[in-house]
């Protein structure tokens, strides 16, 4: 088939082989494919191959990201399929981008409320503990992960519950929640359904909106296989969706208790808000008679005015679609119901303390970095090893243990395209340079990465040796630590050369058509 | 020492000397299309949902009554249409699992995005419109507003325990980015421009506690 949608601007394939023959089960409305919510904008296909598993985890040493990315990248059905997803998640979030004239100034916007907000922290999270409490909600605090865990263990004890249904949260994943449970005795079932498919394969989500978007769609047809009983040899994807559904349905509607996560808490009305696309929070919220809800202390901001500006820009940020199927307001239990919010710290009041990364607490989670980052796209989130992966992953994880994750901020290209797409204007590529600069002064980063690091200072200290070592590198984006990464000292080089080199660098260029001196 | 106590004395002592104003967010509003409700199905249909058209004369709920003619389940909230399923007489969220179509009507809509908010007045039950197999919303015209900062502006907000925007059906890609209607929660969501027959009354401030 020859692919037009490829000659559309904005449309560019990276891997056009992954193009199916034929899209029958495409759906349409008004002579127009849908592409909303995670749907690919054009029809993939993949290859069988056995999927390549993430970070070899050896308690408290360094993770070693190249190595699982080299796995990820020797694996080219997988490697190949993630990219051109990602990529065309990118692409759609560029599409809405240009829908919207003011795109720009709510980005702005976005990033003074969470300035402004974080700025003012304690006085937002006591108007909407006062707000929620006014409104029925049971208002909890927990310092850590461990303190929310047995928070929340306590009301379901005194509920007698032991089943949960719940839906995808970030901040549980942190909490080492499902494991927890497991001890107590209590059933966790995830039903956001790349959760589940992460769950049931024993696996941790390798992004933070697209949880298995590293399997290919035969990798599910054996977790499902092997844990719900569907045909091992059919890997039609509505056939695996329709059976998850069918197998859950009754989980759900027997559970005791349900559990959400929060996207955004507002203050001046006691509000959380959860969204998702398959609706699966709404049925743990609202079937069982017990909601509880864990939830960042960063989620706050002050109005419902600037919910507004914050919805506009989550999910077309993150999926290149106008909103969330579901966008759900919580401001009060339901008759007969009980609702329970956990605000949980687990660092975040430390890292509003460290100058150069306290920003990094405005992230709404849509993933936008990781769907632009060309490291991320090709190795994979479970490379990383950690709960958050991606340009945003390499700026929070050594805040939760420096040694451990010391090898992530590494894991960059340092182009930048992450702090061009955040919805709230984190400026993650500086970040990860610093956290470089600070996992070197406290030594907890190997010696080959310092010297590196100290090329590139070398480097950086001499532009014109710096503009020939490019010329001669030879890569797209003319960035020097773009250079520096894929010299011979750093592992992540390997393999990773831009497929299309210019034929002039920047530099070059500038001096042969503008003619101009130094 | 509290949790909550340790917690706001440890941001205390963390939060950054800079000097952030809270900005003023404008309404986005200086050009809007022409037609709410023309511009609110283009964006519904974008996100999945159907839109259906009323007869040009006749019977206006005629859209719905094809849709739910072979349904064994039906649970509708609103005046307009009866069901076989009186949402008054469920007592447990379980009894809604075998429901294969509910018909409620929205508090309102959005035509940017075309998302109708449902809330628990609208719902009865809030669980109805995720255990039934297929959602059909009924809504006035008058009722849609042109972009989410009008949205927030909306008194449910501040009133109302529950209140969801559905932006057509529930939906996943998690599987290769194959698009699924029907995740887990409605298989399809679908919309009827009705005007309410009760066009509610401007209250006077003696009236207001019925409200």
């Amino acid at each position: 088939m020859t692919n037009s949608a490829e000659q559309l601007p904005g449309r560019a394939m990276l891997h056009p082989e992954m193009v199916a023959a034929e899209d029958n089960q495409a759906m349409y409305r008004d002579g127009h494919r849908l592409d909303h919510a995670e749907g690919a904008s054009k029809p993939l296909r993949s290859r069988p191959e056995p999927q390549p598993r993430g970070a070899k985890i050896h308690g408290n040493r360094p993770i070693d990201q190249a190595e699982a990315a080299a796995r990820f990248i020797a694996s080219p059905e997988h490697e190949k399929m993630h990219d051109e997803r990602l990529w065309d998640l990118r692409q759609k979030r560029d599409r809405e981008m240009h829908h919207i004239p003011e795109w720009e100034q709510l980005r702005s916007l976005a990033s003074a409320i969470k300035e402004h907000t974080l700025t003012h922290l304690d006085e937002y999270l006591d108007q909407f503990e006062a707000h929620a409490r006014a409104n029925g909600i049971h208002v909890h605090w927990a310092r850590d992960a461990a303190e929310h865990n047995r928070i929340v263990h306590g009301i379901l004890s005194d509920h007698s519950a032991k089943s949960l249904i719940k839906s995808k949260s970030m901040l549980t994943e942190e909490c080492g929640f499902r494991h927890y449970m497991a001890s107590v005795g209590i059933e966790v079932i995830e039903t956001d359904l790349g959760e589940r498919i992460q769950q049931l394969d024993k696996e941790d989500p390798s992004h933070v909106v697209v949880p298995a978007v590293h399997k290919l769609r035969t990798d599910v047809a054996k977790v499902f296989a092997d844990t719900i009983g569907t045909d091992p040899e059919n890997s039609d994807v509505h056939y695996l969706a329709e059976a998850q559904r069918e197998a859950t349905r009754p989980l759900i509607l027997a559970a005791d208790a349900g559990m959400t996560g929060g996207n955004f808490v507002v203050a001046e009305t006691g509000t959380f808000v959860v969204c998702t696309n398959e609706g699966n929070a709404d049925l743990s919220a609202n079937v069982p008679k017990l909601h509880i809800a864990s939830i960042g202390i960063e989620k706050i901001i002050p109005r419902l005015e600037h919910l507004a500006v914050f919805v506009r820009l989550l999910s077309r940020s993150a999926l290149g679609s106008p909103m969330t199927q579901y966008t759900s307001h919580f401001r009060g239990p339901r008759a007969g119901g009980e609702m329970h919010v956990v605000l949980v710290d687990n660092g975040r009041s430390e890292r509003l303390g460290l100058e150069e990364f306290w920003t990094s607490l405005k992230c709404i989670r849509c993933g936008a970095c990781m769907n632009t980052c060309p490291v991320y796209r090709r190795s994979g989130g479970l490379s990383y090893g950690a709960t958050y992966s991606g340009p945003i992953g390499l700026i929070i994880d050594p805040t939760f243990n420096a040694r451990k994750y010391s090898n992530l901020p590494f894991a960059s290209s340092l182009n930048g395209s992450c702090t061009n797409v955040c919805p709230v204007k984190i400026n993650i590529h500086e970040q990860i340079y610093a956290w470089r600069r600070e996992l070197v002064k406290r030594h907890d980063v190997p010696l080959v990465k310092k010297a590196a690091m100290k090329a590139a200072g070398e480097l950086l200290s001499r532009p014109a040796a710096y503009r020939a070592a490019i010329a001669s590198a030879d890569v797209a984006l003319a960035h020097l630590p773009r250079f520096v990464i894929y010299n011979g000292l750093n592992a992540w080089g390997k393999h990773r050369e831009v497929p299309h080199p210019p034929k002039q660098t920047f530099h070059s260029w500038y001096k042969a058509n503008r003619g101009g001196t130094q | 020492m509290t949790s909550r106590d340790d917690i706001l004395e440890s941001i205390r002592a963390s939060l950054p000397r800079v000097d952030r104003p809270l900005p003023h967010v404008p309404m986005f509003d200086e050009d809007p299309p022409a037609s709410l409700l023309s511009a609110f199905k283009d964006s519904l249909e974008r996100m999945g949902g159907i839109f259906l058209d009323p007869p040009a004369s006749g019977d206006v709920l005629a859209p719905v009554r094809v849709k739910v003619a072979s349904a064994k389940v039906v649970c509708s909230t609103v005046p307009e249409i009866a069901g076989n399923r009186d949402i008054a007489t469920v007592s447990a969220t379980q009894e809604l699992a075998d429901v294969d179509f509910a018909i409620v009507r929205a508090s309102f809509a959005v035509a940017e995005t075309g998302s109708v908010l449902l809330s628990e007045t609208d719902l009865n039950i809030n669980a109805l419109a995720y255990l039934a197999q297929h959602l059909i919303v009924l809504l006035d015209p008058a009722d849609i507003v042109v972009n989410l900062h009008h949205a927030y502006r909306r008194p449910e907000f501040r009133e109302r325990h529950y209140a969801s925007f559905h932006t057509g059906p529930s939906a996943t890609a998690d599987i290769e980015g194959v698009l699924i209607h029907g995740a887990q929660g409605v298989r399809s969501l679908s919309v009827l421009p009705i005007a309410r027959i009760y066009q509610p009354q401007p209250t006077s401030p003696q009236e207001k506690k019925h409200d």
